[in-house]
């Protein structure tokens, strides 16, 4: 069975282009960028030429692009960071839809006697801006708000909330793994003093992250060791993965457009024509601003681990936040801080496209979907009840 | 993924005995939509109104839930009542050749399911909804007193399924129960179930309040029952607590560790007070100052 692959924001398939870059760096130029022979050194300019490249598509320098391995790291390191540099202040803010990375550690300093003030989100997804203005004091560290949220895809006004924290004079981290390649970024003229990406998001394989770091902003590793990036983030350099993002991001650059255009069109198309064979859907953050490849749909009456498998069946790979997928017992926390209703929050999916999804796959989910969730519904007793109302 | 069995995986591809039964005998119903998953289990009984002679349910639910009630229907039929009243969610479970873990609670939204229709049948006294939080108990049928109010479920229930499954931690009762895995408020109280249970071959004679106590014995009491029944509860998830001082009914401590600054301090006062009420005096209030 092909696969209809729609769960990108869970992560992407290697582009054959950055997987052939990256092969040559396994059994013949293997050497060690920090080794003082030509073997090495030649991988060196590679590792180099790579970091100018991540540079590029985020408006940054090449020395303010740090290589780590994953975004979960990049996140850690950047809120360790800022409490190593202010010790004198104890408050952080967050938001309430945060990706597990950053909400877990911040979850974990109340512990340790920090205030985490996590700001709330509208119905859409959409933060509450004066909120953030209400709690940001003298004592804030850090705000660490993400780019855009990876379960709806809703985006944050980054820039308008990165100038506000600055008047403050906190850092400001965003976690931006699911909007580079996607949404334009320009590091050069911005407040954003830190921002973490990770390369298995935009067709770079898994076990590649960065945190760019502002020049001038003041910086703790979080892994010592080794000089390796500057003594910012010791330990030797994964150089084939990095070797890698580096040809991703050169090709994110030219294939952004794509996105917005191809990519958006189909994911429009599968939203509009959902919503018309489908009663009692609503899409989760429409009428925000959101990132092209993302939809997240609910279906009242029934509950998306039960839809996942039957898409399954055919061959169809999405994703939801319904609580029985994660093996936790509630909805996901996105979801809930938006309030959607119990009533269609069970029943969450996301489909998440890219550049390789292909018009007939769209066209089969558009077929395939609305009687599975009919089958789904004549077997609920909430269902039931609702198409007796109907009549 | 999970990991579901073949059998798991071909009752939710082709559920059996999807549906109503018009004039059925019986229907049981448990779960809600805020819960997640919610069965109606419709019997229908032989002339001598002995024997199960067809069952029927609808099921909102994730694949292990829909298995498990299609299952349950094959499993009846043909039963009588008090032999169907015998099979135990292990039995559902076991008749799926297994469920994951974290969804052995879909194996016991079944037999509730069942035994709830069944004691309706009898003309056991159904309790209403007795309590107003938006969840709606899950199992309105049961006795007892709410433990978790993220899904309405009760203590006497709760016992239940301990015994039945042997169950020796709260993130069991959690896999089994749902309760306790909402905003997990309910933990200690789920903890000292499963000692109640569990322990109860062991343990001494049950402690009860004194009538009358001098301030100074009282003041004795509280120090033997933190030190003795509530620092070690709170040691096992990292926290701790002092006591900083008792004024007449008022009792003020300080928590310390994982507790201090913890969300959920507010609720852990809370079940502090309660013990303290429980064993000392009924009029005692807890009060968290600051460290």
């Amino acid at each position: 069975m092909k696969e209809i692959y729609l769960d990108n924001n869970a992560t992407t398939k290697v582009d054959e282009a950055v997987f052939e870059e990256m092969c040559p760096f396994f059994c013949e130029l293997y050497g060690n960028p920090s080794s003082m022979h030509f073997f090495g050194g030649q991988v060196q300019q590679k590792v180099d030429e790579a970091r100018r490249r991540v540079a590029a598509l985020l408006g940054a320098s090449p020395d303010e692009i740090i290589f780590t391995a994953c975004g979960t790291e990049s996140d850690n390191a950047a809120i360790r960071s800022a409490l190593e540099v202010f010790p004198e202040k104890r408050h952080v803010i967050t938001s309430r839809v945060e990706h597990p990375a950053v909400l877990t550690q911040c979850r974990n300093l109340t512990q340790r006697g920090y205030r985490v003030s996590e700001i709330g989100v509208d119905s859409e997804g959409r933060l509450d801006l004066a909120e953030l203005k209400a709690v940001l004091d003298a004592d804030t560290a850090i705000v660490s708000l993400m780019y855009a949220n990876n379960e709806t895809g809703v985006i944050f006004p980054i820039e308008e909330i990165a100038a506000i924290v600055k008047a403050k004079g906190a850092l400001f981290h965003t976690d931006a793994v699911q909007a580079v390649g996607k949404v334009p970024i320009n590091l050069a003229a911005s407040n954003i003093d830190m921002l973490s990406l990770s390369g298995h998001k935009l067709h770079a394989p898994k076990g590649i992250g960065v945190l760019y770091l502002r020049r001038g902003t003041p910086f703790r590793p979080f892994l010592v060791g080794g000089h390796q990036e500057k003594s910012r983030r010791a330990g030797t350099e994964n150089t084939a993965a990095i070797i890698a993002l580096g040809k991703a991001c050169e090709l994110a650059g030219r294939t952004m457009e794509i996105e917005n255009t191809q990519v958006k069109a189909m994911r429009d198309r599968l939203q509009s024509e959902l919503m018309a064979r489908i009663p009692h859907a609503r899409i989760n953050g429409g009428a925000a601003e959101r990132l092209p490849n993302t939809l997240n749909i609910a279906f009242e009456f029934v509950e998306g681990e039960a839809i996942l498998l039957l898409l399954n069946e055919l061959g169809i790979c999405a994703s939801s936040g319904s609580a029985c997928t994660s093996g936790s017992l509630e909805p996901s926390h996105v979801l809930r801080a938006m309030g959607v209703p119990f009533t269609c929050a069970h029943g969450s999916i996301r489909f998440s496209l890219s550049r390789f999804t292909s018009d007939t796959e769209i066209d089969t989910v558009i077929r395939e979907l609305p009687p599975i969730i009919a089958h789904l519904r004549q077997m609920s007793p909430f269902g039931r009840e609702f198409l007796k109302e109907q009549g | 993924m999970w990991d579901y069995t073949p059998t798991v995986k071909e009752h939710f591809l082709n559920p059996r005995n999807v549906g109503d039964i018009p004039d059925a005998d019986t229907v049981g119903e448990v779960g809600s939509l805020a819960c997640g998953d919610a069965l109606k289990l419709y019997l229908k009984l032989d002339d001598n109104k002995d024997r199960i002679v067809d069952a029927k349910f609808q099921t909102f639910g994730c694949a292990s839930a829909i298995a498990s009630s299609s299952a349950l229907t094959e499993m009846v039929k043909g039963k009588t009542l008090d032999e169907a009243l015998a099979i135990s969610n292990q039995d559902i479970a076991e008749f799926l050749g297994g469920l994951p873990e974290e969804k052995m609670h879909c194996s016991v939204m079944g037999q509730e399911a069942l035994e709830v229709a069944i004691a309706k049948y009898r003309g056991h006294e159904v309790k209403p909804h007795s309590h107003d939080h938006d969840h709606g108990p899950a199992y309105p049928d049961q006795e007892g007193t709410i433990v978790c109010k993220c899904f309405g479920i009760t203590d006497v229930f709760l016992k239940k399924v301990i015994e039945t499954n042997k169950l020796t931690t709260a993130e069991q009762v959690t896999h089994f129960t749902k309760a306790g895995g909402g905003c997990g408020g309910c933990i200690p109280r789920i903890k000292e179930l499963i000692d109640e249970v569990m322990g109860s071959r062991q343990t001494e004679e049950p402690r009860k309040r004194p009538e009358k106590l001098s301030n100074m014995k009282k003041m004795q009491m509280i120090q033997e029952v933190l030190e003795r029944d509530i620092r070690p509860l709170l040691w096992a998830d990292g926290g701790d607590l002092e006591l900083i001082d008792i004024d007449g009914p008022k009792v003020q401590v300080a928590f310390r560790k994982a507790c201090a600054g913890c969300a959920s301090s507010g609720h852990t006062s809370r079940v502090v007070e309660q013990k303290l009420r429980d064993l000392v005096a009924e009029d005692i209030v807890v009060e968290e100052v600051a460290a």
